[in-house]
């Protein structure tokens, strides 16, 4: 596997250095789902917190997009940050202060520092190896949430205050969280799109672009002088961080954090959301969180055991027929009104390959 | 004689993960595939078996053997179908695959037998104490470690001593060389993946009593299996005898010893073994 590096050039390839300045007209689309989020504020009536758990579950999901779509680090274990992230964030309103900021920032940058001492022990390791690493990490934390009763409050789950107003600094009154959550949307969605910026910047970076390589061909980007194994855990950690931020959130949103924020089964669920929408694409991670909870709120309503169908079903086919998720399918009808094919940006045979380089 | 409880307790409850288990590290360690789903395969033998003993009055030996083979024909039939397109795609289309295949089963499941988890329906000769001369032992634990050692011995001559074995362990550690010999490597991982599914329907049905059954069967023990195979080493068939017993004493061990910290104390030391030797404590020559 010497010769044929046929690694074809990225989708949207934009050179390092140029943001938002060199934005076109037809580059407007990427307002789009802010666009809606935001609509969606005005018209959500009584729906406030359920765009509040959609928003959380697409900042979760961006984080695995970073970790696992573009450092291709196959991990089954993130929901330990995002219980992490939660359980920090509990803690912090119960025994410390209850501004959510305070919370969220403290949530955040514990999960990234664990991201990134469990990142720099794991990330020797290749395939199935680093694959199981990731699922006993995420077990050892469910166990430790489990047995500390007095400080997580084990199985029976953690009761969080509610949060003090936002942005209550310097005299100002601040806006106080209401019953309805339309406080706590806004709040949701002001530090997902804060997390979104980062993200775009970070993929588009000449850092995000190396990972591209890393994912593709470690050995080779090793032979160039990349430092794969540093640059792996940076991004280990800022997803780490990302999905502490979505659970430090949700725990402020829902005022419960359970061990299910922890489980096996939440891996999964982001995992089935992120190819869903596409991986690599940013927006894949809206697209797919977005559908499968308006997916998961239905089908939940007729039958929980239908739920269960519905996601693995979903799961099976999408891996089976639907390579590059809903953007990919997007990409492929916008390409046969623009008539011209859309390379769907899947992996290359070399990419496969991956695991085995050594 | 605690140390003995935990040794005994640990032996029986590493027997039932080695029954389960073994398919899968010839699955993982033969055609590369991660196979998240195998659990679902133990989980309907426990299902089939305690319906066949429920509902029909079948002998509990007869029930498990039943479901052993319904197992494995169902297994056959998966391979054929879902697993074949699996093996050219990557890591992760196969763990997502698979772990979509896990929710399938839970549903399933959940669907025809309903979400509790189903009593245990072991026979009469099974239920006492047997005395072992200084202590008496539960006869179904000391059942369990007799089986397994039987099966492990049986499998021991069909893997390391016969033609067959030959040929797949050849198979595992370098499948294009066995090609190129001739072996026919497709047939051989069918055949292995029906021998896998019906081991882990009989473990399944068999360890019903320290493994209960419910939907969420697979899912929940899922992390215990792989890591029987990857410690033991992918596709190392000793390794995952080794490495089940391990992992059945530990746990069994840590529980006893030091309850408030539940299992932790068996993942950080499965986090540690992984760190130090990634490929496994006994892994086929392929793999060093």
């Amino acid at each position: 596997m010497s010769d044929q590096t046929a690694v074809k050039p990225p989708l949207e390839f934009t050179p390092p250095g140029s943001g938002l300045a060199s934005m076109q007209l037809r580059d407007a689309w990427h307002l789009l789902p802010w666009v809606i989020a935001i609509a969606f504020y005005f018209v959500a009536d009584g729906f406030h917190s359920f765009g509040t758990n959609v928003l959380i579950m697409i900042l979760f999901t961006l984080s695995l997009d970073l970790a696992l779509g573009y450092a291709g680090i196959i991990t089954l274990g993130h929901a330990a940050f995002f219980g992490i992230g939660a359980y920090t964030a509990g803690i912090v309103a119960v025994h410390m202060t209850t501004d959510p900021i305070a919370g969220l920032i403290v949530a955040t940058i514990l999960a990234g520092i664990l991201g990134i001492l469990t990142g720099m022990l794991i990330l020797h390791t290749q395939g199935v190896a680093m694959f199981m690493l990731t699922l006993a990490i995420a077990s050892m934390f469910y166990e430790v949430a489990n047995q500390w009763r007095s400080l997580t409050g084990g199985d029976d789950g953690l009761t969080v205050p509610r949060s003090a107003p936002l942005l209550a600094y310097f005299g100002f009154a601040g806006f106080r969280f209401d019953f309805r959550g339309m406080t706590g949307y806004l709040y949701t969605l002001s530090v997902v799109f804060v997390w979104f910026v980062i993200a775009w910047r970070i993929v588009k970076s000449p850092f995000g672009r190396s990972l591209d390589g890393i994912r593709q061909n470690p050995r080779r980007m090793r032979a160039i002088g990349t430092p794969v194994w540093w640059r792996l855990v940076a991004m280990y950690g800022i997803s780490a961080a990302m999905a502490g931020t979505a659970g430090a959130l949700q725990a402020q949103a829902t005022r419960l954090v359970g061990l299910t924020s922890l489980e096996l089964q939440l891996s999964g669920i982001v995992a089935v959301m992120l190819v869903l929408g596409g991986e690599r694409r940013l927006y894949g991670a809206f697209l797919g969180a977005a559908f499968f909870m308006a997916v998961q709120d239905w089908a939940a309503a007729v039958n929980p055991v239908y739920w269960m169908f519905v996601i693995g079903g979903l799961l099976m086919a999408v891996v089976l027929f639907l390579e590059g998720g809903l953007m990919g399918l997007l990409d492929k009808i916008f390409g046969m009104f623009a008539g011209k094919r859309v390379e769907n940006g899947q992996a290359s045979p070399v990419e496969a390959k991956a695991g085995d380089a050594k | 004689m605690l140390i003995f409880t935990i040794l005994l307790d640990g032996i029986a409850y590493g027997m039932v993960l080695f029954l389960i288990s073994v398919g899968l590290t010839v699955t993982m360690g033969l055609m590369r595939v991660v196979n998240l789903a195998h659990g679902s395969f133990a989980m309907l033998g426990g299902y089939l078996s305690s319906v066949m003993i429920r509902n029909y009055g079948v002998p509990f030996i007869w029930s498990t053997l039943a479901a052993a083979l319904v197992c494995g024909l169902i297994g056959g039939l998966a391979e054929l179908t879902i697993y074949r397109p699996l093996y050219r795609k990557g890591d992760l289309a196969q763990v997502l695959l698979t772990f979509g295949m896990i929710f399938v089963s839970i549903a399933a499941m959940t669907l025809l037998f309903g979400p509790t988890p189903v009593a245990e329906s072991m026979p009469k000769w099974l239920e006492g104490q047997i005395d072992l001369g200084f202590r008496t032992y539960p006869a179904y634990r000391l059942f369990l470690i007799g089986v397994g050692t039987l099966l492990a011995i049986v499998l021991y001559f069909i893997i390391e001593r016969s033609l067959f074995g030959a040929r797949l362990r050849a198979a595992v550690d370098d499948p294009g060389m066995a090609r190129a010999l001739g072996i026919n490597v497709n047939l051989l991982f069918t055949l292995t993946f029906i021998g896998g599914c019906a081991l882990a329907g009989f473990g399944g049905a068999i360890g019903a009593g320290i493994l209960p059954i419910e939907p969420f069967y697979a899912l929940k023990y899922l992390v215990l299996f792989l890591v029987v195979v990857v410690i033991g080493g992918l596709g190392s068939f000793r390794g995952s005898l080794a490495a089940a017993l391990a992992v059945g004493i530990l746990d069994t061990a840590g529980k006893y010893l030091v309850p408030q910290l539940g299992s932790f104390l068996l993942w950080f030391i499965v986090f540690g073994l992984l760190l130090w030797r990634p490929n496994g404590l006994l892994p086929p020559k392929s793999a060093t």
